[in-house]
């Protein structure tokens, strides 16, 4: 067999392995959204966002656990984002070479790929003991802290696409760095900026593990971030375990709904990313 | 102003001699000086012992080969290269008589009265008005309807008021590369600066784009001290009053464009004017 023709076998094995791995995951990805579909639709029903979640055997809903999802996630954003998006720009724009930033950029991957766990674990330590009990204010906190290093990482990313020159033209006119931040940079890499908040919310509102030691759940409607909350995945977590049927199909209910969510937020932030692009594009 | 003369595509012959080039008698007391100036990134020497004059009200250009230190020598003078580690100048420059190196200087305050242009343009991430804006905002003071007639003034000088007076709200980038250069161009004189600085500022611009950019300078004239950087000697021979020649860090001679253009006396600009070399 000569060279050429050996060369086009290797090609070709190794394009039906390619196909095949694709395949495969494609093939698992569909069997998932098949289950849930089938098992969650069933489930699907106004119930869910009027009532409470129930006691065994009862009938009921979702609806103080969304709830708690939706407050718990959104404190966690609100009070992670701005460290996160403050510190990608203090890598980017003040301290792109100190070694602080290079320790800064270090710890942030661990903390970026650490098991969720670990995160719950640590806010149980420093909080839940502390406090007592278990709070919505834990659970948030043990999202923030999820929340961090993926807006840390979306914005240094977005700042540095930023031209230079768009930089160094408001410098030439006399302007401030902070005042060049603010004005230029932020809105040249501000549809980046939203996709790594988007990007941020999908991660955390899935989460269960650190809620599991933070802010546990809560059978009954709380709007007190001082005591225990329901949420959508400790929900899951408990019902989908239970031996009961209805229990069970709360929680492939729930399932699917954190499933729907966090496919649109990645979506969008997809859309955003793509929009951001073509303006680079057609901008210079 | 501009010669109808197309560029050969090839330079063998001498450029045109523009018209421009007739008023280098008369220029007026030096806006800006330089006395051994020397230029350093990190340990390299790139500009070296450079002495000039430049006159207020005209348009000085500076010529040579890539990497000659054309853009080293304006990043000095509205000292742009201070936003980069390891990089320092050493020596005398003074701009309207003020020294502009000494550590006690508002930078801030230096570069409100030098503007800049850049080779390619970067139009902000915003309106068309608010990128002129921009800089008479940071100054502060300057508020509604005063804003608003320093902004057209300033695209009117730019000559670029025509095209975008009916889409002052649409974003900045949204504009073609030419009138970005325009915008720019307006953007950096809004604040009305003692001095503009042009980094190749068509380079990257198509022959029609370029027309315009040179004809707004030629506007300008009347009221800065302009110092552009070009790669393209017919535009340095048709806008500029005085010319410099720069070859490796130095700076090999400077003149009125009409004599460095005809009758050169070193012999490297002698061939690189020629197209010899670079
Ligand atoms: N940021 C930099 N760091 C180190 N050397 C540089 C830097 N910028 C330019 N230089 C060097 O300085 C010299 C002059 O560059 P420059 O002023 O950009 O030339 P020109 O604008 O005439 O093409 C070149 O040799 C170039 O390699
Ligand atoms: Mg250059």
């Amino acid at each position: 067999m000569n060279r050429r023709a050996l060369r086009k076998a290797k090609n070709a094995a190794f394009l039906v392995l390619s196909l095949i791995a694709t395949m495969t995951g494609l093939a698992c990805l569909a069997a998932i959204l098949w289950t849930l579909l089938s098992h969650g639709l069933a489930g699907m029903s106004w119930h869910l966002f009027t009532q409470m979640t129930p006691p065994p055997g009862g009938q009921g809903g979702l609806l103080n656990a969304l709830y708690g999802s939706a407050v718990m996630t959104l404190l966690g954003i609100l009070i992670g984002s701005p460290i996160g998006v403050l510190a990608g720009t203090y890598l980017a724009e003040y301290g792109r070479n100190s070694r602080l930033s290079t320790v800064i950029r270090f710890i942030n991957d661990v903390l970026l790929s650490a098991p969720s766990i670990i995160i719950g674990l640590f806010v149980y330590e420093i909080v839940v003991v502390h406090m007592g009990h278990f709070s919505a204010i834990a659970g948030a906190l043990a999202l923030a802290i999820l929340a961090i290093p993926v807006t840390l990482r979306t914005t240094e990313d977005m700042l540095n696409l930023v031209p230079v020159g768009m930089k160094d033209s408001s410098a030439a006119l006399g302007a401030y760095p902070w005042r060049t931040t603010l004005s230029v940079l932020y809105p040249a890499a501000r549809s980046g900026i939203v996709t790594g908040l988007l990007l941020a919310i999908a991660r955390i509102s899935g989460e269960t593990a650190p809620l599991l030691f933070t802010a546990l759940n809560n059978q009954f409607w709380s709007t007190h971030l001082n005591a225990p909350m329901a949420n959508l995945p400790v929900v899951i977590f408990q019902f989908a375990l239970s031996p009961y049927k209805d229990w069970q199909d709360l929680a492939w209910a729930g399932a699917l709904i954190i499933t729907v969510t966090i496919l649109v937020l990645s979506i969008s932030a997809r859309v955003l990313l793509a929009m951001l692009q073509a303006g680079r594009g057609s901008g210079r | 102003m501009i010669p109808s003369t197309k560029p050969p595509k090839h330079l063998k012959m001498r450029p045109p001699v523009a018209v421009a080039a007739e008023r280098t008698e008369d220029l007026g007391p030096p806006k800006i000086e330089i006395r051994a100036l020397n230029f350093y990134y990190g340990d390299v020497r790139s500009l070296h012992n450079i002495t000039m004059s430049l006159a207020d009200k005209s348009i000085s250009a500076f010529i040579g080969p890539s990497g000659c230190g054309k853009s080293t020598l304006l990043r000095v003078l509205n000292r742009m290269y201070g936003l980069y580690p390891r990089q320092r100048a050493e020596g005398e420059v003074l701009i309207g008589g003020r020294d502009i190196l000494g550590p006690n200087v508002d930078v801030a305050e230096l570069r409100y009265r030098v503007g800049m242009v850049f080779q390619k343009p970067t139009p902000f991430p915003m309106s068309v008005f608010d990128n002129v804006a921009f800089g008479l905002r940071l100054g502060g003071g300057i508020r509604g309807a005063e804003l608003k007639s320093r902004v057209e003034s300033a695209l009117r000088d730019a000559a670029i008021w025509d095209e975008v007076k009916d889409k002052l709200h649409a974003d900045g980038r949204s504009l073609s590369g030419g009138q970005q250069q325009r915008l720019c161009i307006a953007r950096a004189i809004a604040v009305k600066p003692e001095v503009l600085l042009l980094d190749e500022p068509t380079a990257a611009l198509d022959p029609i784009s370029t027309l315009r950019v040179e004809e707004t300078l030629q506007a300008l004239r009347e009221k800065y001290c302009i110092v552009v950087v070009t790669h393209n000697l017919q535009q340095a021979a048709r806008v500029s009053n005085v010319t410099g020649f720069m070859f490796m860090g130095e700076l090999v001679e400077i003149g009125p464009s009409s004599r460095i253009f005809t009758s050169p006396q070193d012999r490297r600009t002698d061939d690189y004017i020629t197209g010899r070399f670079g």
